[in-house]
């Protein structure tokens, strides 16, 4: 406990003492705060615009949330296939390799000149960025259970239906958590790209995205700076859920959450 | 009276690999209910294979096996398999792991928890039954493997040297458990090792495979009288017994 306490104390004064050069660089230096803001000046725009900030924020949640849940969805369904049949798995996994190699920047002004503006693009965007490390993690997972617990499930007559949800399924868990704990990390940058070119067309409030694209424009750089804070912070809250929920599954029996109980 | 059926009977048994080489040739063998056989060999002698045919676990080649009259696959209920590693769901607390094949085999809560119950005073983890696997010492992860076996009442259990990675003292000490356990249930054991002693201790007898291709070299009749306790390592009978069956064995290596 009094390690963690001093590990946090150590983490708060990181922090204190470069946000404190970076006010120092930018009084000493007098660069123009359109160029680059301090820290004042940023904490004065969040201040001011929190509202919009707040509205912004929300609305990338939502893509990011919702395309990462359908990529789990989907993408743990598509791994129970693979790992149902192999010959499938065979013919259909290069093209998932495939979607994790296409440069989203690339694809998403297809789906905006497809799907139209608004979230729901914005989410499709997310679920494709979303979904190739999910379905090649948890196939890993599933398919890579030993042999001798197969042999034991058959020596007591298990149903295929058995095997899959007492045996298959909770040793992906681990496998599963690793992708999805990838795909949390990227599904933020997945609903910024899409707001980036979906965002524009609505009138209105838009996500960060978007909101990043008119506040450069605008040279607001303080809000600018807002933004990328708060589009790091949903990002990392993102990944910190995942990390949560993992934990709860995982820390009772799994290698992995070891360490940390050691300590 | 069906004494005529046999619990467990080989007749020219055979394996194969895809490729066409035999890992098993002609295994003829008749194993009695209430038998304790220890299949013995050099690695690469496909004890293991043997054990995987008789579980059905593997399909035959050649020949014909049965269990109590049945094909093996459909005498699984009879059957319970213990493997080398304990092979327990690392995700699942001892008691849970112990009532898997019950779960499997659809028995209801109440039925279950209270053979698990049974079982793990049985084996002496009644202590550890909310534990998960990775807190448990060899030993007692073997025990937890045992009790899940027993938990549905087999027949007949198949081990495939359940043994082999513990040391050398909770060894001797499983194995006189396991013996208190098959005289208290009166199971037919089927016992896979490569130790000698480990075969002369618990067998009534012990079927020798010599290599390329797996094949009987000679069944050995255990010369020990009564039932084996710990006191029975100290006997000199005991070591002459495993001086015995060991030459036996080096001629089954061609040495």
């Amino acid at each position: 406990m009094k390690r963690q306490i001093i590990t946090v104390l150590n983490v708060l004064v990181v922090f204190a003492v470069l946000v404190g050069l970076w006010q120092a660089l930018v009084w000493i230096s007098g660069i123009p705060g359109y160029v680059l803001p301090g820290p004042s000046e940023v904490a004065k725009a969040i201040g001011a615009r929190h509202a919009s900030l707040l509205a912004s924020l929300l609305i990338s949640t939502i893509s990011a949330a919702g395309g990462l849940a359908l990529s789990i969805i989907a993408g743990v369904g598509i791994a129970l296939v693979f790992a149902q049949w192999s010959w499938l798995r065979r013919m259909l996994y290069p093209y998932t390799i495939l979607l994790q190699t296409v440069p989203i920047i690339a694809i998403t002004p297809l789906i905006i000149l497809w799907m139209g503006s608004g979230i729901w693009p914005v989410t499709v965007v997310t679920f494709i960025i979303c979904l190739a490390p999910i379905i090649a993690s948890t196939t890993q997972g599933l398919i890579s259970v030993d042999k001798n617990l197969i042999d034991l499930f058959l020596m007591h007559k298990a149903s295929p239906a058995q095997v899959l949800v007492k045996l298959r399924l909770p040793h992906a868990m681990p496998n599963m958590f690793a992708g999805i704990r990838i795909s949390a990390g990227i599904a933020v940058i997945g609903a910024i790209t899409g707001e980036w070119f979906a965002g524009s067309s609505r009138v209105g409030q838009g996500g960060l995205g978007y909101s990043i694209m008119y506040a450069s424009a605008q040279l607001q750089t303080a809000y600018l700076f807002a933004l990328v804070i708060a589009a790091t912070v949903l990002g990392f809250s993102f990944f910190f859920l995942v990390m949560l929920v993992e934990w709860y599954f995982l820390h009772n029996w799994h290698e992995s959450k070891r360490v940390a109980e050691a300590e | 009276m069906s004494e005529a059926i046999p619990e467990i009977a080989l007749r020219g048994a055979g394996k194969r690999f895809q490729s066409g080489a035999p890992i098993l040739e002609n295994i003829t063998l008749t194993i009695d209910r209430g038998d304790f056989v220890t299949i013995v060999g050099p690695s690469g002698c496909g004890k293991s294979t043997l054990l995987r045919l008789i579980a059905g676990l593997t399909p035959l080649s050649t020949g014909e096996i049965a269990v109590n009259g049945m094909t093996p696959v459909n005498a699984r209920e009879l059957m319970s398999f213990i493997f080398q590693d304990a092979m327990l769901l690392p995700w699942r607390t001892v008691e849970r792991n112990v009532g898997l094949g019950l779960e499997l085999e659809w028995a209801t809560r109440t039925a279950r928890k209270k053979k698990v119950d049974e079982m793990l005073a049985l084996v002496g983890l009644s202590a550890v039954s909310l534990a998960y696997p990775r807190q448990l010492s060899g030993g007692m992860k073997m025990r937890v493997s045992i009790a899940r076996a027993l938990a549905t009442r087999p027949r007949i259990v198949l081990m495939d040297e359940p043994f082999a990675a513990l040391d050398e003292m909770t060894r001797d000490r499983m194995n006189e458990e396991l013996l208190r356990l098959q005289r208290e249930h009166g199971w037919t054991v089927v016992f896979v090792t490569h130790s000698v002693a480990e075969a002369v201790f618990l067998s009534s007898r012990i079927v020798i495979l010599a290599p390329h291709p797996g094949r009987v070299h000679e069944v050995v009749q255990v010369e020990l009288e009564g039932y084996r306790t710990e006191e029975t390592r100290a006997s000199g009978k005991f070591e002459d017994e495993v001086s015995r069956v060991s030459r036996i064995v080096r001629g089954a290596h061609g040495v």
